[in-house]
């Protein structure tokens, strides 16, 4: 049917409005299973008596744990009749370290809605845009994350 | 870990070392569990051919990380990963090799910080990139 | 044709020997991500209103996560030339509820080591003898489990 989109009027409102905000407990547990998983042994995320050296005076998170679902880097979830997800890619821009024992709120928010017909058919594509911040209000990391639904 | 890399070190078009990754499917079961996403495309191979893949695929998210890992092997204890960007244009199977590479693209120092740009990719065993992106990474300096 | 013991004397020194204690924290990301693996919705162990309410004044661990082979603490290492291994069950006893923010002490040993004849063949079973304590020096729980080697 030609002329039928993805992107209804309604569903263009979303852009700048849907918003979706999560709250996670850096926990250590967290970050051992994180790099337990990635099998990364470095000790700037294990060895406190090394980590004290270093610039970060103490372990930190890997950059890397932005990419983790739980911390909420995929942007606000869109009621959508589309049931199959593809990840897109990401960018992200690191401003402080993660520690053990931060609390980051992170705000997705729909930045943009891309419509292109694939081989399997329309695709949507949902640009968000994520910050993620510490307990003491400093933006840890920003970004932008695109979603495929099809 | 490897020596602190300086600012000094690095020459636009140097490679930075290839990590190997082989991403079992008992790591990706490992990376959901860390990582919170349970999405079935990952560990059940009905649901990922009903989908119409071919079979269970690597997380691209998994991917990132592994990439990320890359750089922090090579920047060392006093580098920092500024920014980062990838894009997901393959899929990757589980169980077999998978390259993460990089090369030096630009460095340059602006507002006091010794910065460095790469092209960074994972790569399969046909040598395809699946994963390319771009990252910013800031080096100390022998100079200060 | 009888089959000759696998027991032998060294085995049987075995019995009685402990691992390192190890030391968990039992953090409360750990405690939903169990909860949610399981899908046991009971207030209990999320919802603290509910559980300022209830006898125990607050969050808790169900009871089960001491099946967490993460909880099972570090088992002595002992070589039995037998190729195959099953888990056979155990009892627990239970003390003291495990809150979110305790550190547990697991200190696991050889209870016993019993060779049996199974429909499979020769089987020896070893018993391990867990306890856990808490930071306060109470004990939480005990436990008797076993598994063969065949």
């Amino acid at each position: 049917m030609a002329g039928d989109t993805l992107i209804t009027d309604e569903l263009r409102k979303t852009i700048g409005v849907a918003k979706q905000s999560t709250t996670i407990e850096m926990e250590k547990g967290m970050l051992r299973q994180f790099v337990d998983a990635i099998g990364d042994p470095n000790p700037l995320w294990s060895d406190e008596e090394h980590a004290k050296k270093s610039q970060y005076g103490g372990i930190t998170f890997p950059p890397g744990i932005l990419a983790a679902s739980l911390m909420g880097g995929s942007g606000p979830w869109l009621d959508i009749p589309l049931q199959r997800i593809l990840d897109g890619g990401s960018e992200w821009e690191f401003f402080e370290p993660i520690r053990p024992g931060d609390v980051i709120t992170v705000v997705g928010t729909i930045g943009d809605l891309r419509e292109r017909q694939g081989s399997v058919g329309k695709m949507l594509f949902i640009i968000s845009d994520i910050e993620w911040k510490n307990q003491k209000g400093e933006v840890v990391a920003t970004g932008r994350a695109t979603l495929i639904r099809y | 870990m490897a020596k602190q890399l300086y600012y000094e070190d690095v020459e636009v078009g140097i490679d930075i070392p290839t990590l190997v990754k082989h991403p079992t499917t008992q790591q990706l079961v490992k990376w959901a569990g860390a990582s919170g996403d349970y999405y079935q495309i990952h560990y059940d191979k009905d649901f990922a051919i009903a989908t119409g893949l071919d079979g269970i695929i690597v997380h691209g998210r998994l991917k990132i990380a592994f990439l990320v890992q890359m750089l922090t092997d090579w920047i060392g204890d006093e580098g920092k990963v500024k920014k980062l960007a990838c894009q997901h244009r393959g899929m990757d199977l589980p169980a077999v090799d998978m390259k993460c590479k990089g090369k030096v693209t630009n460095k340059y120092v602006k507002d006091g910080e010794h910065c460095v740009e790469c092209e960074i990719w994972t790569e399969n065993p046909e040598g395809r990139k699946t994963a390319p992106g771009t990252a910013t990474l800031v080096l100390p300096s022998r100079g200060k | 044709m009888s089959e000759a013991s696998v027991m032998t004397d060294e085995l049987r020194k075995q019995i009685g020997v402990a691992g390192e204690p190890l030391v968990v924290e039992m953090e409360k990301g750990m405690l939903r991500k169990f909860v949610d693996a399981i899908g046991d919705p009971n207030p209990l162990w999320s919802d603290e209103e509910h559980a300022k309410k209830t006898k125990y004044g607050g969050i808790t661990f169900p009871p089960g996560i001491l099946a967490a082979i993460m909880m099972v603490g570090n088992r002595p290492p002992i070589e039995i030339p037998l190729p195959r291994g099953l888990d056979g069950g155990g009892e627990w006893e239970f003390f003291e509820p495990i809150r979110p923010g305790d550190t547990l002490t697991i200190e696991c040993k050889i209870g016993d080591l019993v060779e049996r004849q199974i429909s499979m063949g020769k089987a020896i079973f070893i018993y391990h003898d867990t306890v856990w304590k808490n930071q306060k020096g109470q004990v939480v729980a005990t436990s008797r489990t076993y598994g063969l080697k065949y």
